[in-house]
């Protein structure tokens, strides 16, 4: 027996959309026989995992707290991911959009007006964009792959924000302690589920998906971007600019990932600190897919890897278990994510194997 | 015939694909060392018979005989075992990879690389065709390219080698030298099947030619005593083509003026436009005529504004200068395209038809408010593209990538056609598609041109342009000929241009030259 890969004519979208949530099932099950070989009791391990932190009120709160960032960021980087522009440097415009909000607030420390915290949600918005405006402009300029430039560009946005945080922005009062003062109830979020953490955020990630949704389905910009990344060269007949897309794609989750990373800074944690995302931005690239690149599906998927942040959490406090691995289940869900799409764009057909070549040959 | 044994033979092969007999009944003999040109236009079913030869396809009927046994060859790997090698016309190598790697990976049996990296010097200086197996693929000329391409074959010690158009993308003085190594070969006894439409080189090169047209062998000849005239003559036919019949615009009002276009080619296989010039009047049909490859997308990519040009006055539409507007703009002005490729390019297959209307129809038919899709207005559009032009289809919701070729070709003609252009450009109208298709999208063109519209037609069937066009003009390797009446044209000269032999006639009049299309 031999087995043959075919790419199937159509996708097919049944497959399409049911795959999610096998590579979730898959990964349940992988995580099962994880906590087994780890010498962790299987179920007690899964309950902490996915079901614990789903059995009370503020569980569900700091769900939506986590989810947020994700969706925000994922549908910013969906908009890029249709039209084939793979920003992998959210986290870094993340970063940017926080220290440009947050330096604002850490100005604007003794004013108490209303505008103060629209007015740094905007900063925050064009400090991310500012950042995603460099692997766009090299992108559109000398086609430079944008994957290396935004994901190296990170690593730079983590290293100013640690640079300002234990050297100019420092907390005098701070006891030494490499953090920012804490910013005026001016510019902080306001709580929208009280005696949780549950602030404005997740509110603003909401419509900001629904926006998303109604951009791609329903607008010309929309029709642009799948066109671009569907078949560039159709695109090109129909006088839509790869660059202008390049421009938009970039900016719009770059902008989306620095008001996720303001949200953060002037939400939970209120100040600016060397460490203001466990991964946010890197993650969001996998629930932009686990999303299936539709909004809403974004805000499904988003709802889930929240809950790998906080059952890892929850799984480390209450088992014992090593802080990895929140990172191993991510992980494996993408992983499965990719490879149960193989069987969505590709069949696999068995077929017995003969001695075709010698035949061939014969006279 | 001659002493020399047969290396291969043909016996009444035919290939059918879905509405075209591409060979029919083809009988073949290629003599032992003997240089064997294969001729005919575009369609003449010139690749898809050296295909069936290298395994490529395999043929419905007929039966193929190597060195005197009957052989079925189920794909390339068993031609190469046979001792048949192929040079396709755009290679396939991998550029991030040395001249050595790539000739590895494509030889059955690459063994020790450092004994096949010596083979491969001492094969390629035995036949003037200089590698260094070190090189990265990417730092070479496409003319160093193309000798991997040989030198892998010649590893293999073929004794049947197939050259698919090899010399259009090379240089002469590269041509020159590929004929030294080509003729090398025949003498050791080599056998080379060589496909090409250029007359001059066949008269250098061949010692026989085989002429296809229609799928069909229609002669052969030897090419030493023939005229470059004589052999297109053969490979275009003289017979009565079904003329134009249409009287001509009357209309002095030019609405599409092309002067002096120069555009670069933008890749390695491209063609440079140079110094193009024509025009075309209102109720015009203008047909350009050529050999594929010979700058036909370019110049619809400089037409439609898929790839501006420098200089704006160029391109002129209703007397504007458009030469540097994007497709967009000149769609705004007047000007629709309908691109030879139907799926990825004139329409996205994933997509459906609704969408496709929009696709190039959102600017002209007010299809936007405040940057929304009407798409209730769209879609009614496309109801009427369907319904127009008979488009069999199991709605306008389904995909593109779901119709038939001609469906699918007769909805994006009728697209354009419904959005009243001033200027339609249309490239290969009907490529792949059924004759009762072929026959609405001509009608409709006849329609649209009575209406006061410019067509230009990009074609490489010269029966198409010469039913459809009042005027036209051959391009080959970028340059366009001077614009002639159809009806008026003679056929010979036609073939002459499209061979690339410019102004033949015009210092060697035949005694067949003149009009061949006596109505």
């Amino acid at each position: 027996m031999s087995f043959k890969v075919e790419k199937r004519q159509e996708l097919d979208l049944r497959l399409f959309y049911l795959t999610p949530v096998l590579a979730v099932v898959l990964t349940v099950l992988s995580g099962f026989l994880l906590f087994l070989l780890m010498g962790y009791d299987p179920f007690l391990g899964i309950y902490y995992f996915f079901i614990s932190p789903l059995l009370s009120s503020y569980g569900l709160a700091e769900l939506g707290l986590k989810a947020s960032p994700l969706i925000l960021i994922a549908v910013g980087l969906a908009i890029g991911f249709r039209a084939n522009v793979w920003n992998i440097g959210a986290e870094g415009q993340l970063t940017m959009g926080a220290i440009a909000g947050g330096g604002l607030a850490l100005a604007l420390i003794d004013v108490q007006a209303f505008w103060v915290l629209p007015l740094i949600c905007v900063a925050g918005i064009i400090g991310g964009m500012a950042y995603a405006a460099i692997p766009a402009f090299l992108k559109a300029r000398w086609d430079v792959n944008e994957i290396l430039t935004s994901l190296m560009l990170t690593y730079v946005a983590t290293l100013f924000l640690s640079t300002l945080v234990f050297g100019p922005w420092k907390d005098p009062m701070g006891f030494n302690f490499p953090q920012s003062e804490m910013f005026a109830e001016s510019a902080t979020l306001p709580i929208v589920l009280e005696g949780t953490r549950l602030h404005l955020g997740v509110i603003v990630a909401l419509l900001v998906a629904v926006t998303g949704w109604v951009l791609m389905t329903r607008t010309i910009i929309g029709f642009q971007i799948r066109v671009v990344g569907q078949a560039p060269a159709a695109a090109a007949f129909a006088g839509f600019s790869r660059k202008r897309m390049i421009w938009l794609s970039l900016l719009t989750s770059g902008g989306l990932a620095g008001l996720a990373g303001l949200f953060e800074v002037a939400g939970p944690i209120g100040q600016l600190i060397p460490s203001i995302s466990p991964g946010y931005g890197f993650t969001a690239i996998i629930v932009a897919f686990l999303g299936r690149l539709h909004p809403i599906g974004i805000i499904g998927a988003g709802l889930i890897m929240a809950l790998s942040y906080i059952g890892g959490e929850n799984a480390q406090v209450e088992a014992g278990m090593p802080q990895a691995v929140t990172g191993v289940f991510q992980g494996l869900l993408l992983f499965f994510l990719l490879a149960s799409d193989f069987l969505a764009r590709y069949r696999i057909r068995f077929e017995a194997h003969t001695a075709k070549r010698k035949e061939a040959l014969a006279p | 015939m001659t002493a020399t044994p047969t290396r291969l033979e043909l016996r009444a092969i035919s290939k059918r694909f879905p509405g075209v007999l591409a060979n029919d009944s083809v009988d073949l003999n290629v003599a032992a060392g003997e240089i064997h040109a294969l001729l005919g236009e575009n369609g003449a079913g010139k690749s898809t018979l050296v295909k069936i030869i290298y395994g490529v396809l395999h043929a419905d009927e007929g039966e193929m005989l190597w060195e005197g046994e009957t052989v079925k060859v189920a794909d390339p790997h068993a031609a190469r075992n046979l001792g048949i090698g192929m040079v396709f016309q755009h290679f396939s190598l991998f550029e991030a990879m040395t001249v050595l790697e790539n000739i590895a990976l494509g030889i059955e049996n690459p063994g020790d690389m450092n004994a096949l990296a010596e083979r491969v010097i001492e094969v390629s200086h035995a036949y003037g065709l200089p590698l260094d197996p070190g090189r990265e693929v990417h730092t070479l000329s496409v003319g160093e390219r193309q000798r991997i391409e040989i030198v892998r074959c010649l590893l293999q010690n073929p004794r049947l080698l197939i050259m698919d158009e090899p010399t259009s993308v090379l240089t002469p003085q590269e041509v020159e030298r590929l004929f030294e190594t080509l003729r090398q070969l025949s003498t050791e006894g080599v056998s080379i099947l060589y496909i090409s439409h250029k007359l001059d080189e066949i008269k250098q090169l061949c010692d026989r030619a085989t002429i296809l047209r229609g799928g069909k062998v229609v002669d052969s000849c030897d090419p030493k005593q023939e005229t470059a005239k004589s052999m297109a003559a053969m490979m275009i036919g003289t017979e009565v083509r079904p003329l134009s019949q249409r009287e001509g615009s009357s209309s002095e009002k030019i609405r599409l003026e092309v002067q002096g276009l120069n555009l670069d080619s933008d890749h390695a296989f491209g063609v440079t436009l140079r110094d193009v010039t024509f025009s075309v009047r209102e109720g015009e049909i203008f047909g350009i005529a050529g050999v594929a490859g010979n700058g036909q997308n370019e110049l619809f990519q400089a037409l439609t504004g898929e790839r501006p040009v420098h200089i704006a006055q160029e391109i002129l539409i209703d007397g504007m200068a458009a030469g540097r507007m994007g497709a967009a703009a000149r769609r705004r002005m007047g000007m629709c395209s309908v691109p030879e490729e139907r799926n990825g390019h004139a329409a996205v297959p994933e997509m459906s038809l609704t969408e496709n209307f929009i696709l190039s129809g959102y600017g002209r038919m007010g299809l936007l408010s405040s940057g929304f899709i009407r798409n209730d207005a769209a879609e009614e559009l496309s109801r009427r593209v369907v319904k127009d032009f008979n488009v069999k289809t199991a709605g306008v919701g389904a995909s593109a990538g779901s119709l038939s070729g001609g469906n699918l070709q007769k909805f994006i003609v009728g697209r354009e056609i419904l959005q009243n252009p001033g200027v339609l450009v249309i490239s290969q109208p009907t490529w792949g598609v059924d004759a009762g298709a072929a026959a609405a999208i001509h009608e409709a063109l006849f329609a649209l041109a009575e209406k006061g519209s410019a067509i230009i037609v990009i074609s490489q069937d010269l029966d198409e342009l010469m039913a459809l066009s009042d005027h036209l003009a051959v391009i080959n390797m970028g340059s366009l000929s001077k614009s002639m009446v159809t009806a008026k044209a003679s056929i010979d000269e036609i073939g002459l241009l499209m061979g690339g032999l410019h102004g033949m006639t015009e210092h060697q009049p035949g005694p067949n030259g003149g009009n061949a299309n006596v109505v």
